[in-house]
């Protein structure tokens, strides 16, 4: 298992996937800069959360714009996988691998607290293969824009496709707003066209030690490992 | 050649920073106020001369990375001294 992770001015959550998946593969994940379109295949690339670029113009539109996108692209059309997560959901979005956008929170907050996410009824894919449909996963969520938005056309065609692989739930959540950012369809995660790439706005990284208050998103990334691996 | 491009949110895109300036505006007074929508204008100087050329330039800059059309919609004006 090659993994690797993104590593872009103003990441923040790299150190943290790479822990991550270290403790999972037993092996360290090379770090791409940004600025390299030169590495070796790989299994597995995570664009980390972060806030790149300092969030000037749009969240992860100045990111999605960097040499390393192009390899990203490569890598997606060789058949890889690739997990964006929070501002690397964002920069996906930005880069076009991912469709629709992502939104400032409807009630204007950074909202950082753990969230309920359910795992839909989608179409195969390396992260969500292997759970249950409407098994539920706790993992937090530290963010500003990542309210979902898409045309309903859009939203229509990604439902059809079962595209949408991660919702907030309703399950098992005290929280009155279960929807931390007002999400269409209480959107978490979405998958591309293949479902080789999966992009999501809360941390899996970031609940995977008791420590941490839960150790599901080591299941997610541990799935997400064994599912690739085969 | 000056460029002036303004950004705007489509409609049907909530704009809570639009909501939350409108419900100020009211709270000071101006209940007339029953929408507000913001926007950002960036200006861009192009060292060309021939206007045509500096429209598609600067509409090819709107598509590639000024704009996000999904949920953006602009307009480009060339500044005339």
């Amino acid at each position: 298992m090659r993994s690797g992770v993104v590593i872009f001015p103003g990441s923040n959550c790299d150190r943290d996937m790479i822990v991550a998946l270290r403790q999972i593969t037993g092996k360290t994940p090379i770090k791409i800069w940004h600025k390299e379109n030169d590495f070796p295949n790989l299994d597995l690339i995570v664009v980390p959360g972060g806030f790149t670029f300092g969030d000037y113009l749009r969240c992860g539109a100045l990111a999605a714009r960097s040499p390393v996108i192009s390899s990203i692209k490569n890598h997606i059309s060789r058949g890889g996988t690739v997990l964006g997560v929070c501002n690397g959901f964002q920069i996906l979005i930005e880069a076009k691998i991912l469709p629709g956008s992502l939104i400032r929170n409807k009630k204007l907050l950074f909202t950082c607290r753990e969230t309920t996410l359910e795992v839909q009824n989608c179409m195969k894919n390396p992260f969500l293969s292997g759970f249950k449909i409407g098994e539920c996963l706790k993992i937090p969520v530290a963010h500003n824009e990542g309210n979902y938005f898409a045309p309903k056309e859009l939203l229509k065609q990604l439902k059809e496709e079962g595209r949408i692989a991660l919702k907030y739930s309703k399950q098992n959540n005290s929280e009155k707003n279960y929807n931390p950012n007002g999400s269409s369809d209480d959107i978490a995660g979405i998958l591309s066209t293949n479902g080789r790439v999966l992009g999501m706005m809360p941390h899996p990284e970031r609940a995977i030690n008791y420590l941490h208050g839960g150790t599901d998103g080591l299941k997610l990334l541990t799935n997400c490992v064994k599912q690739i691996i085969g | 050649m000056k460029v002036i491009v303004n950004v705007s949110l489509k409609e049907g895109v909530l704009d809570p920073e639009g909501q939350a300036i409108k419900s100020s505006l009211n709270n000071l007074g101006f209940e007339h106020c029953s929408d507000v929508r913001t926007g950002k204008q960036i200006i861009l100087n192009l060292d060309q001369n021939s206007e045509d050329e500096v429209l598609t330039q600067a509409k090819k800059m709107c598509e590639e990375l000024l704009v996000n059309t999904v949920i953006e919609n602009y307009e480009i004006n060339i500044l005339k001294d």
